[in-house]
């Protein structure tokens, strides 16, 4: 296995630089000036607008802008945004944030999602399936945005059980948005465990257990949920990708710091380096966490070999 | 899974990886942890964005860092609440015998917050580093009027590629006397040029700034009535403490002060309603309200220096006769639109000149005010084409599209011009187009003073010196004769003198009419019951030094 992680990792060198350099276009074909922008209603000075157009390479070509931007990469500069702020210390800084919030996320996702979703498939159609088919499909439906306010508005402001914004009190400012970051996923996670569960529980092998009169407990947990959580293993897997990109909303409303809404701001800045630095990690990122999963499936599976 | 020692190293890196990821994530929890309000003269204060890093005052024209700068540093003078400079700042005095060389003299027991003496050299060295644009600041343009700013300067061709760099780096324009005192000689004479000196980019450096300016920028060591306790981190905020040794009259009332940064106006009112934050100095739109009910004297409102104009592209043949441009800014009833799109938060503007500065003559503009007849009888006479639309400008995501296409719907009504809203540019797209002469119809834009001078809303705007890509005159209008006495207004020998020649020059403006003034802003903040004495200045800026706590 450990050629197959070496050759999955190798494999993200060719991804991640592809992946820069679409990102680096896409930025630069955005019409507008940054540097115009920088001095809103008031011009800043011609000299100093030409130097800073020097300092970013602006007026290269775009290629030699790009290969500009990668011989500094691989010296490990990532250079600076237009404002002088450093980008990977931009990125060291809101990374973690937004790493913490995924995990919170990712915890509600597993402790919530999967036992719901195990519990659901075990008594089939019993009252408690129906509640988690109904408040599943609730939260499948409900716009992030409106959970979030409702979730601030309520459990923040008038019930006073969580922080309403920001980060300061550590980890406990987390709950509240990691489980609103969730909640859709939490809903998916315990739909497919449930589906999984219940069509594992028919298969001919569970039958096989339980005729040899093994505990029902362990014909569950040891021999149908490892089965049934391949699926969710997989998604949860890419979920995590996801969760570390998709945060701009739930970092907003919830005022926390991190990478999502970093990303959203520097586009519209049009901040060519801060979107190409934090674009490439998060691509890492996705590959990294789906090295992952494909290396938890032969622990789940001990059928499947990478070789 | 068996791992041989050449597969543990791959599995290691990867794990390694995981590490460094939950090691960057633990330190910054333990800081904000003493962040409640009122525990020991301690109150928060939100900004929302963050401000331009690094902190360096030359380098610094948006609000929120201004913010955070007024909490840092003392200028040469200061501005009182209403907008009167007054002296008691770093300057004992400013002085000029024919306007044109000052003289500063500055006050004895000024110290950084690293220790070290404010000094004449301290001015002088910061302005010299503001103004040599090898160093980009924002700020450069502030120092156009001092002598020998051209050789500081470099030299570009017209693709705006450097071609040469700058001839010195320092202004000849300053002198340093003595300790105390410095010499200032202007490329002509300016009689407000003290009124000026209190905005940031005039602020003084200290020696070791020049040591290392990035770290400086992080971590600022300014002169004023607080001090940086830490760096400012991005999208987080960092806390000020009262500086001990500060040698101004408004000293800091409160040990410490946190600035929070919130992405959302949103949040941060929610906030203050949860007790979690002392001062939003800012109020979101929907709540504009419901806020006085609820939150009583801790609702607070202030004139401020923003004022809204929609400006005519005076080089398009349709917008060239002033008459048309008259009656449009005729056709609109801006009462309503105040009263509707910013419940009241916005007052009606009358004027060039905004109400916060010396020199302000209410209802100075008779064409600011609805007359249809009158509007349409002008667009008659100078042959206006009623049956093309009008284009209607401004940049997107900046809540705009509601006042403008109000706006348009009036035209409509009282003109019959029909209108096209043009809202979909951000700024970095917006802003070259009006450089360009790329617009097609008014357009909207703002301006905030830097200093509270009449000059300071009418040379930035519509003097031939101002145009494009130098200056902020985007409609393109030029009158020699406005020119002439904004000059005589600056060469004046006293402030009264000055403000006539400024009001002569506004009078050419209110005929030719390059823009419509639409609004003047007012600032509005919220605070919790834990913080009093709470005052916003014109610039809409937080009084950092004057809150005190009282919970």
């Amino acid at each position: 296995m450990g050629r197959y992680i070496a050759r999955r990792l190798l494999l993200t060198i060719p991804v991640m630089l592809g992946a820069s350099f679409l990102i680096f276009a896409m930025v630069y074909a955005l019409p507008g000036d940054p540097i115009r922008a920088l001095g809103g209603d008031r011009p800043l000075a011609p000299a100093v607008v030409a130097q800073l157009r020097e300092d970013f390479n602006l007026n290269d070509p775009f290629l030699v802008q790009y290969v500009k931007y990668l011989g500094d990469l691989v010296q490990g500069d990532f250079g600076t945004d237009f404002r002088g702020r450093d980008v990977l210390e931009t990125i060291t800084q809101r990374l973690p944030v937004t790493a913490r919030l995924a995990l919170v996320a990712v915890l509600f996702e597993i402790v919530i999602g999967i036992v719901a979703g195990v519990l659901a498939g075990i008594r089939r159609n019993s009252f408690l399936d129906n509640v988690v088919l109904v408040s599943t499909t609730i939260v499948v439906s409900v716009p992030i945005l409106v959970l979030a306010f409702v979730a601030q508005y309520t459990l923040g402001l008038r019930l006073n059980l969580f922080p309403i914004a920001g980060i300061r009190e550590g980890w406990y400012s987390y709950l509240l948005p990691g489980l609103v970051l969730a909640a859709g996923s939490v809903a998916y996670v315990a739909r497919l465990t449930r589906t999984s569960m219940a069509e594992n529980l028919r298969a001919d092998y569970v039958r096989t257990a339980r005729a040899k009169g093994l505990p029902t407990r362990d014909v569950i947990v040891r021999h149908t949920l490892r089965n049934s959580l391949i699926p969710v293993v997989t998604f949860i897997g890419a979920d995590i990708g996801t969760l570390m990109g998709g945060a701009i909303v739930t970092e907003t409303v919830f005022n926390i710091p991190g990478i999502g809404r970093t990303v959203f701001d520097s586009i519209q800045a049009q901040e060519g380096a801060v979107v190409v630095g934090i674009v490439t990690l998060l691509v890492f990122f996705f590959i990294f966490f789906n090295l992952v999963v494909d290396v938890l499936y032969a622990v789940l599976d001990p059928r499947i070999r990478y070789e | 899974m068996k791992l041989t020692k050449r597969r543990g190293a791959i599995v290691s890196a990867g794990i390694t990886a995981a590490l460094v990821l939950t090691a960057c994530g633990g330190d910054d929890n333990g800081g904000g942890e003493g962040g409640t309000a009122a525990e020991g003269g301690s109150y928060t204060l939100a900004l929302y964005s963050d401000p331009e890093n690094p902190l360096v005052p030359g380098n610094t024209s948006e609000s929120e860092g201004a913010q955070v700068l007024e909490a840092l540093w003392t200028g040469l003078v200061q501005y009182a609440a209403d907008g009167a400079v007054e002296y008691t700042g770093v300057a004992e005095s400013i002085e000029s015998e024919d306007n044109q060389t000052w003289t500063i003299t500055l006050n004895e027991g000024w110290t950084f917050h690293d220790g070290t003496p404010v000094t004449a050299q301290s001015f002088v060295d910061a302005w010299n580093y503001t103004a040599y644009s090898p160093n980009a600041q924002g700020g450069s343009y502030f120092f156009s009027h001092v002598e020998g700013y051209a050789d500081l300067q470099a030299e570009t061709d017209d693709a705006g590629n450097i071609v040469a760099e700058p001839v010195a780096d320092e202004l000849s324009g300053l002198e340093v006397i003595d300790d105390l005192t410095f010499e200032v000689t202007l490329d002509a004479p300016f009689a407000q040029y003290p009124v000026t000196l209190g905005y940031n980019a005039f602020h003084p450096l200290p020696e070791s700034f020049f040591e290392d300016p990035e770290a400086a920028g992080k971590l600022p060591i300014g002169n004023g009535p607080f001090k940086a306790d830490g760096e400012f981190v991005p999208g987080q905020g960092f806390t000020v403490s009262k500086y001990e040794d500060y040698a101004g009259e408004n000293e800091a009332q409160v040990d410490t002060v946190e600035f929070v940064v919130y992405g959302d106006i949103d949040t941060a009112y929610l906030d203050v309603q949860g007790g979690n934050l002392d001062i939003s100095p800012d109020v979101p739109p929907d709540a504009i309200g419901t806020a006085p009910d609820e939150f009583g004297d801790a609702y607070l409102e202030a004139p401020s220096s923003g004022f809204t104009y929609l400006g005519y592209p005076t080089y398009d043949e349709r917008f060239s006769d002033p008459r048309v441009r008259q009656a449009l800014s005729m056709g609109i009833d801006r009462g309503p639109i105040t009263e509707a799109i910013f419940q009241g938060t916005r007052e009606p503007a009358d004027a060039f000149v905004a109400p916060v500065v010396d020199g302000y003559r209410e209802g100075a503009c008779e064409y600011c005010e609805l007359d249809v007849d009158r509007a349409n009888e002008l667009l008659d006479e100078a042959g206006f084409d009623r049956s093309q639309p009008i284009e209607l400008w401004f940049n997107s995501g900046a809540g705009h599209d509601a006042w403008v296409q109000a706006a348009g719907n009036q035209l409509r009504e009282n003109l019959g011009i029909d209108y096209v809203l043009r809202g979909d540019l951000d700024f970095p797209q917006y802003l070259p187009l009006l450089d360009s002469q790329g617009v097609t119809g008014p357009f909207r834009l703002g301006w905030a003073m830097d200093y509270p001078s009449p000059q300071n809303y009418l040379e930035p705007l519509y003097s031939s010196a101002a145009l494009p890509p130098a200056g902020s005159n985007y409609t393109f209008y030029t009158n020699p004769e406005f020119d002439e006495l904004i000059a005589q207004g600056n060469q004046a020998a006293s402030n009264e003198e000055a403000i006539e020649f400024y009001n002569q020059a506004e009078d050419i403006l209110l005929e030719d009419m390059p823009i419509i003034p639409m609004f003047f802003d007012v600032e509005q903040a919220v605070h919790s019951e834990d913080v009093s004495n709470v005052v916003i200045d014109v610039f809409g800026h937080i009084r950092t030094a004057e809150v005190t706590v009282t919970g």
